[in-house]
């Protein structure tokens, strides 16, 4: 049913039709509106779940953490300063093979203190064994819901997701959203049946000490779970396209790529601003294009090299920083192109909220053409 | 339902030989019985009772972090009542994850008021890590980070009072037993099990390697603990005291001499002992501490009694205690 909602409700009530059985959350600006809809899903009867009002976000995704192995579907919600308090316990929920879903409403770090979006939250969390999703709109973070608990809890998978969509810029926007009935998502996403549980009927130990003589192992097998993900998402993908008619089974999208000299690779709700800015340039002759990046971790290698390989120069748009490096898209980006000639730039843009437009974007592509990058967009002067 | 002949906590474990915290495992799960599902902290026992890919548990057991077990164990209650299962939930953690850097999450818990039964085995200090001291170690204990020395008595503060503070919290059973005591200790873990509601049970549970002791001597010391009136076994129901081991108490000393964390208070040598009080700790007249004494000499003698939620003195060789037990 196509309804004008805000973002956070159009996300909170996808969770609600993925019956959730414990949810655990903490407010933090901009993901509150989630977890107080939530809240009152559950105080009216709508969703059958126990809601935990824990004391912090460490607290909300350790409380998911005994859920999830007790073998309860398990959510929570966070962002910024709240996922890194949560930074512990999300190396652990992977490293146990928890497959929680958190939707991230993206948000930079301090210092200095902002509420506004970037993307270095999740970013900073690349590393942390869990699957990540990036939404351009509020449609597609809503898929990504249903998609993410599916993936998660495929026993070749058993591991963590975020779903990351742009704080204030997606969470508080209206926008037109299809949203699925009970019956469509019950039909997509099978109950919760992990293979182990805590149970004294058949007693077993999670979270156990590993010495220098299995630790190796259990790295391994997780990198290759995370890795094989990719072949869950592009099953699970299909399957929702053929119920739903939205195709998530790519982890890249493009969009005017087929003959496009210049590609833009971005991530996020600024993949909406980079698609009017093609067109724009399209109209005027320029053969622009964009790869979108859907799913961060496991990271399509493969498929951006494909993508990529007829582009003359490509142009990275990164929403967060490695200090002291680059951007952690280019850098994945390169890596994907490493042999070819094709010249990659990276640009660092939209830090804490700031607005980034089609000028800017246009901006970016007169750079690119003249071998210009790896650079800060949009500096006030006086810092230079 | 408690199974006093079951053995849950399975021998083969790697723990010290005479180790306290692993004889108070076997208890507290004979106490919980099979319907259990324990959640741990890091620490000692996490590490020395599951070596991958052995595990000393035969009940169902998680370890997340050192912080966060009593927030692990809200979510597996959650979830518990959510899928219409009876399991009992106990979470076993040191006194490092428990007065320190679990207090947020505990505080959390307990606020909230999820069935649990926590018990903190206490050996007084960080042993995994080699003795470091803790909110709970005893006030001038020697350990790797209040080291005694020429400038330095050892431990500085007093041990934290953690059965007040849940207590505080509405915790409905908070009590602290030892190891020493096996009946009185799982007496008290199966009431506090079978008591609905967050309950809170601190048990005395002595670290040969910790406080310097042959491993063949832990039972006694645990005994001379309560002897001395070091480690008091009481029991509070809605915040109240109503039941406390009462003992014709032993000069401290004859617990200080058996363990080298404080050996340097009895050292002939010591500056320290000019300073120290000890004939009053030999004849035993710990003043009350209803009143703010200005003699630094019985402030000391305070601070060693500490750690309770309820202070001691000594009357005609009895202990007796502040509180009306009537």
């Amino acid at each position: 049913m196509m309804e004008i909602t805000e973002g956070s409700h159009a996300v909170a009530e996808a969770v609600r039709l993925c019956r959730p059985q414990v949810v655990s959350a903490y407010p933090i600006t901009p993901q509150t509106h989630i977890v107080e809809a939530l809240a009152d899903f559950v105080a009216n009867g709508t969703l059958d779940a126990e809601y935990i009002t824990v004391e912090n976000e460490l607290s909300a995704l350790s409380a998911c953490v005994g859920a999830s192995a007790a073998g309860s579907r398990a959510y929570s919600a966070t962002t910024s300063q709240g996922l890194a308090l949560m930074f512990e316990v999300c190396f652990n929920a992977a490293g146990m093979r928890l497959p929680i879903v958190m939707s991230i409403a993206n948000r930079a770090m301090g210092a200095p203190l902002s509420i506004w979006n970037d993307q270095q939250d999740s970013i900073s969390l690349r590393d942390s064994g869990w699957l990540q999703f990036y939404a351009e709109d509020n449609q597609e973070a809503t898929d990504l819901h249903y998609i993410a608990y599916r993936v998660s809890e495929d026993p070749a998978v058993l591991l963590p997701s975020f779903v990351c969509f742009d704080g204030f810029i997606l969470s508080h926007t209206y926008e037109p959203v299809d949203t699925l009935s009970q019956e469509d998502v019950d039909k997509y996403l099978p109950k919760f049946a992990p293979p182990e549980r805590l149970d004294a009927k058949d007693p077993v130990s999670f979270g156990m000490y590993a010495t220098p003589e299995y630790y190796l192992e259990f790295r391994y097998e997780t990198d290759r779970a995370l890795k094989g993900a990719k072949d869950v998402i592009a099953k699970a993908g299909k399957e929702f396209e053929a119920l739903f008619g939205r195709d998530y089974s790519a982890p890249v999208e493009g969009y005017s790529l087929d003959d496009a000299e210049t590609v833009i690779v971005a991530m996020g709700s600024i993949c909406g601003t980079v698609k009017d800015a093609i067109d724009e340039m399209r109209a005027e002759g320029k053969k622009v294009g964009l790869l979108k990046i859907r799913v961060f971790r496991p990271f399509p290698t493969e498929e951006v090299a494909m993508f990529l390989k007829r582009a003359k120069r490509v142009a990275v748009l990164d929403k967060n920083i490695s200090l002291g490096a680059k951007g952690a898209t280019v850098l994945e980006v390169k890596d994907a192109l490493y042999g070819s000639a094709i010249p990659v730039k990276g640009y660092i843009l939209g830090l804490g909220g700031r607005d980034v437009r089609k000028r800017v974007i246009r901006e970016i592509v007169s750079l690119v053409e003249k071998g210009q990058g790896d650079q800060f967009i949009g500096l006030r002067k006086e810092v230079l | 339902m408690a199974c006093k002949t079951c053995e849950l906590f399975d021998s083969g474990h790697r723990a010290c030989g005479g180790c306290g915290a692993a004889l108070a495992a076997r208890l507290v799960t004979k106490a919980a019985g099979t319907d259990t599902i324990v959640v741990s902290s890091t620490g000692c026992m996490e590490v020395f009772s599951t070596p991958y890919p052995e595990t000393a548990w035969k009940v169902p057991w998680i370890h997340s972090l050192f912080e966060n077990a009593a927030a692990v164990a809200s979510g597996i209650e959650a979830a518990l009542k959510k899928q219409g299962r009876k399991e009992k939930i106990v979470i076993m953690a040191g006194d490092g994850a428990t007065f320190d850097i679990g207090m947020i999450c505990i505080s959390g818990a307990f606020e909230r008021g999820h069935d649990f039964t926590y018990i903190c085995y206490d050996n007084e200090a960080y042993m995994n890590t080699g003795i470091q001291r803790s909110g709970a170690t005893p006030y001038d204990a020697s350990t790797t980070t209040s080291p005694a020395g020429s400038h330095s008595f050892g431990n500085k503060r007093p041990k934290k009072d953690m059965p007040a503070i849940l207590a505080a919290h509405g915790a409905p059973y908070v009590a602290t037993a030892s190891i020493a005591y096996p009946a009185d200790l799982m007496q008290k873990v199966e009431k506090a099990i079978n008591t609905p509601g967050p309950c809170y049970v601190q048990v005395h549970a002595p670290c040969c390697t910790g406080w310097g002791f042959e491993g063949d001597q832990t039972i006694a010391i645990a005994k001379l603990a309560i002897e001395t009136g070091l480690w008091v076994n009481f029991e509070m129901l809605d915040g109240k005291i109503t039941r406390a081991k009462k003992v014709v108490r032993k000069p401290v000393t004859e617990y200080l001499k058996t363990q080298k964390r404080f050996r340097h208070l009895l050292s002939q040598n010591s500056r320290m002992r000019k300073l120290l009080p000890y004939r009053q700790w030999q004849t035993g007249t710990p003043r009350s501490t209803g009143s703010i004494s200005n003699s630094r000499k019985n402030e000391r003698i305070n601070h060693f009694f500490r750690g309770f939620p309820f202070y001691l003195y000594h009357q005609d060789g009895n202990m007796i205690l502040q509180h009306d037990l009537s």
